[in-house]
């Protein structure tokens, strides 16, 4: 194998790695910015997304894998959306909101 | 077929062929981890709920931890997740010491992100932060003891994330004089690779925990 085959194949992991260091750069600074709530949250949780997306496709090797692979990947995403949508879908609306106790 | 299977060292009698050997072993392993998802999803959703109810309390418990202390530790578990794709990469070409340098690599980013892990939890037991009979809170006098539901929080998301990468730097042990002798070829080396998988998902329950506990307390505004 030609050291140019070799360069080809270690540049797309390192591109990751810069990227995946690169948005934990990102995520702390949008820390520091008061979005108000929820903003933060979906803020830092789309940053989240985007470097387990990151980890998933090249790390992973999902991006090129097969549609059996691909459909047990989302499986297991779609469960843990449909998990937090049915939980939010009761805490997030209740009309008596708590506020935090007094201390005991 | 039993002549196809004598010239296809690594191929076990069962498939046909490296592909399918290949497509068994991570549909397994992705359906393991779909299972992984959902044990951690409880811990998730413990912690949104509380969240919730107590959004005040999270933000001043989670001042309590040095989010510098968190962002270095993530910069660690995403160098000890490149040492493994060089790992993979080097079991697909067949070098074994690449495998070997990656593993180790690995092993050692791990070791450092533990270690710092230690000295945090040490840290938070001296302020006494561990949730327990010898919890005391002298912080911010607003809220009261759900702030140590937060701490039972960190403490059991990270506890659990921890116990997942102890786990997986036992079995690299194992990996590091299979890898030496050459147990692992161009043709099969789906062990390595689906420990891969197991490594990465670890790293990818890290950047949850993150920015959940370490930085929700700098946005969050210091009012209720």
């Amino acid at each position: 194998m030609s050291e140019h085959e070799h360069h080809s194949l270690w540049k797309p992991y390192g591109q990751v790695l810069v990227a995946l260091l690169v948005l934990t750069v990102v995520t702390v600074v949008a820390a520091n910015f008061h979005f108000g709530t929820p903003w933060s949250d979906l803020v830092a949780l789309f940053i989240a997304l985007s470097k387990a997306a990151l980890v998933v496709a090249f790390f992973m090797h999902v991006k090129g894998s097969t549609r059996l692979i691909k459909f047990a990947v989302w499986t297991g995403v779609i469960g843990i959306a449909i998990f937090f949508a049915l939980t939010l879908s009761d805490y997030a609306t209740r009309v008596i909101t708590y506020v935090d106790a007094p201390r005991m | 077929m039993a002549d196809a299977h004598a010239h296809a060292p690594g191929l076990a009698h069962h498939f046909e062929s490296y592909e399918q050997q290949k497509e068994s072993a991570f549909l397994g392993m992705w359906i393991f981890l779909a299972q992984e998802i959902m044990f951690f999803s409880g811990l998730f959703t413990c912690y949104l709920v509380y969240r919730v109810l107590y959004p005040h309390a999270f933000l001043v418990g989670s001042r309590e931890l040095d989010w510098r202390i968190g962002a270095a530790n993530t910069v660690v578990l995403l160098l000890s997740s490149f040492t493994m794709v060089v790992a993979v990469l080097g079991a697909k070409q067949g070098r074994r010491k690449m495998i070997v340098l990656g593993l180790l690599g690995t092993l050692l980013f791990g070791g450092i992100f533990l270690g710092v892990k230690v000295f945090e939890y040490g840290s938070k037991w001296e302020h006494h932060l561990v949730p327990g009979p010898y919890f005391e809170w002298h912080g911010d006098p607003s809220v009261g003891r759900e702030v140590e539901l937060f701490f039972s929080l960190y403490f059991g998301m990270t506890g659990m994330h921890a116990l997942h990468m102890v786990i997986g730097m036992g079995i690299m042990l194992v990996m590091l004089p299979l890898a030496w002798r050459g147990k692992w070829t161009p043709q099969n080396h789906n062990f390595v690779e689906g420990f891969g998988l197991y490594w990465h998902f670890v790293d990818i329950v890290w950047i949850f925990l993150f920015p959940f506990l370490y930085l929700i307390g700098l946005s969050g505004g210091s009012s209720h």
